[in-house]
């Protein structure tokens, strides 16, 4: 069993009028059977509505399934005496970064977690120090949080879920709000946590540039499990993506397009390197005809 | 005749410990029935910028015409310039509060003191724009989609018949395909009512797609103003100030870096694919 096992999770919401009757019945997760490895960096994608928010709340038991088990480490998040440890293991960090910072500066809004979870203060400290060296906010850690900028206030609240050690970190869309330079910073430092602590990560993204370098990534849909592959594999159906009201990066699309015009490019190529290195082969020969019709020459065919 | 911005400056907490120049003399012009393209990081400046344009906040110097008036002379009808410059915030969806899609569209004209008839064609009117049907009418706004509620917040400011229509960030947060639809409905209203649009994006691939003028604000600066192509050129230049090109202006400057003679100018995947195959086919 991996960090993360859900067997046959089925999760509704419930709507209710004032009498409490049941007035609407929504599936948000239909049957969904996933075992997650330990260390790996996975990225969920799907369009709003598809199922992948409702799904990252189940790992941290903020939702509990409506039939079906969410094992964490092995522990069943829907029994109440493994709620803690279930909450300390998976963290979670969502889109707006102005909603999860409480703290009057940096450093004691990361101590809130250990602090919360009854950390002795020194290990606190010590926790802080490395949660913020490790997302590289260490030097603002005596800033107020509200003079940060987006991409600065999400590593601030990824540095809080740090210092509570989890196993696991779930990402919602926490790059939605933020402007390029932002985006990178988070998603490069959420990067170096998998590679270097170790850490799972989930992250759940509309932006398919994030998604080249995970190690898996997984598709929702209608609250299924539609896709689950490498990028490389899940890039290559470029027509089925769309299908989900899905999008491929640039590069991707490009390739595609040229390869669907004639032009023999391998499927899934996700990197302008990749592209130029499969591109460029395709120019010897014509390159020099061109070079030599702007020259005024004529070798012709 | 647009709007017209001179020497505009603008200073917040002027005279305190928090003194911050947000605006640095602003020139620009934005002429009837463009679509413009409004860029920059965060803290750049254009938020507070187009908060000048419609009157919500008041410049420190400097000033502003729309249709050939200073907005800032004694008298301006204030209350007229917002209903003809409209604004769209960032998450409009979260200022819906009334109980059904109809009466929060309503809102606005209810406002401008219209007649009871006026005000629901208006409403009407605004909600087909966005592509919203009479099904949706009578439906409490809070249960629907993030991408429906959003065009009933852009309805909401499309029924005061605004003749500027302003979005900062109109797709964050949304799918794909829940983008494409909503910029696809903001280009129509641009081509079918020939209305004055300024899209504020982070996404460099949306600008590239649909606008036809980029203005680059940087530390409260405009520091470009041209068509995509000439701003996108400048690829490189945008990085240093926290902003990118669109992944295919990346392709096409390093093929051309790499000794293939491809037209730079190339912001669209359509035009790239057209015109590579047109070199391979040489």
């Amino acid at each position: 069993m991996g960090i993360i096992k859900a067997s046959k999770l089925i999760f509704d919401y419930i709507r209710r009028d004032e009498e409490d009757n049941i007035e609407e019945i929504k599936r948000a997760i239909d049957d969904v059977s996933l075992d997650i490895e330990a260390g790996q960096f996975i990225a969920i994608l799907g369009h709003n509505g598809s199922g992948k928010s409702t799904f990252a709340k189940q790992l941290n038991a903020i939702l509990l399934p409506t039939e079906g088990t969410v094992w964490i480490q092995g522990l069943d998040t829907s029994q109440e005496e493994n709620l803690w440890e279930v909450r300390k293991r998976t963290g979670m960090v969502f889109q707006n970064p102005d909603n999860q910072i409480i703290g009057n500066i940096v450093e004691e809004d990361v101590g809130f977690g250990p602090e919360n979870m009854g950390v002795p203060t020194e290990e606190i400290w010590r926790r802080v120090d490395e949660s913020l060296n490790a997302v590289g906010m260490a030097p603002y850690r005596l800033k107020s949080p509200n003079r940060l900028s987006g991409g600065q206030k999400q590593r601030v609240a990824i540095a809080g879920v740090m210092a509570m050690r989890p196993q696991c970190i779930v990402l919602d869309e926490p790059t939605a709000m933020l402007d390029p330079n932002g985006r990178k910073e988070v998603v490069k430092t959420v990067h170096e946590l998998n590679k270097k602590e170790g850490i799972t990560v989930l992250l759940i993204t509309h932006y398919m540039e994030e998604v080249t370098d995970a190690d898996r990534v997984i598709v929702m849909d209608e609250g299924k499990v539609v896709m689950d592959g490498t990028p490389k594999e899940i890039f290559s159906r470029v027509e089925e993506l769309k299908s989900y009201r899905l999008d491929v990066p640039q590069v991707t699309e490009l390739a595609y397009e040229l390869k669907k015009e004639g032009v023999d490019l391998p499927d899934g190529i996700l990197t302008l390197n990749e592209l130029m290195e499969n591109l460029m082969p395709k120019f010897d020969g014509h390159l020099s005809n061109e070079e030599a019709l702007e020259n005024g020459g004529d070798h012709g065919h | 005749m647009g709007i017209k911005v001179e020497h505009l400056n603008y200073i917040y907490g002027q005279g305190t410990a928090f003194e911050q120049h947000a605006l640095k003399d602003i020139d620009l012009e934005i002429k009837d029935g463009e679509f413009v393209g409004l860029i920059g990081h965060t803290g750049s400046g254009k938020s507070t910028l187009i908060q000048h344009l419609n009157g919500l906040i008041r410049g420190t110097s400097g000033a502003i015409y729309f249709n050939g008036k200073n907005i800032y002379e004694a008298g301006y009808n204030m209350q007229a310039l917002r209903s003809h410059v409209g604004l769209v915030f960032q998450y409009p969806e979260h200022q819906l509060f009334e109980v059904d899609v109809f009466s929060d569209v309503c809102f606005g004209p209810k406002n401008q003191k219209l007649s009871k008839e006026e005000i629901e064609s208006r409403s009407r009117e605004a909600l087909t724009m966005v592509g919203l049907d009479e099904s949706y009418y009578k439906r409490s706004p809070f249960d629907l989609s993030g991408g429906q509620k959003r065009r009933v917040a852009i309805a909401g400011v499309l029924a005061m018949r605004p003749e500027v229509l302003i979005l900062d960030e109109p797709t964050a947060g949304l799918d794909p395909k829940g983008r494409d639809e909503i910029l696809d409905q903001i280009e129509r209203l641009h081509k079918e009512q020939k209305m004055t649009i300024i899209l504020v994006s982070h996404s460099m691939e949306d600008i590239a797609r649909y606008v036809d003028r980029i203005l680059v604000m940087n530390h409260g600066e405009k520091v470009y103003d041209d068509t995509p192509k000439e701003v996108f050129m400048h690829y490189k230049e945008l990085e240093a100030i926290g902003l990118a090109a669109p992944q295919i202006t990346y392709v096409v400057h390093t093929l051309k870096e790499r000794g293939i003679p491809i037209d730079t100018n190339i912001t669209t995947i359509e035009e790239a694919r057209d015109e590579i195959l047109r070199l391979l086919s040489k």
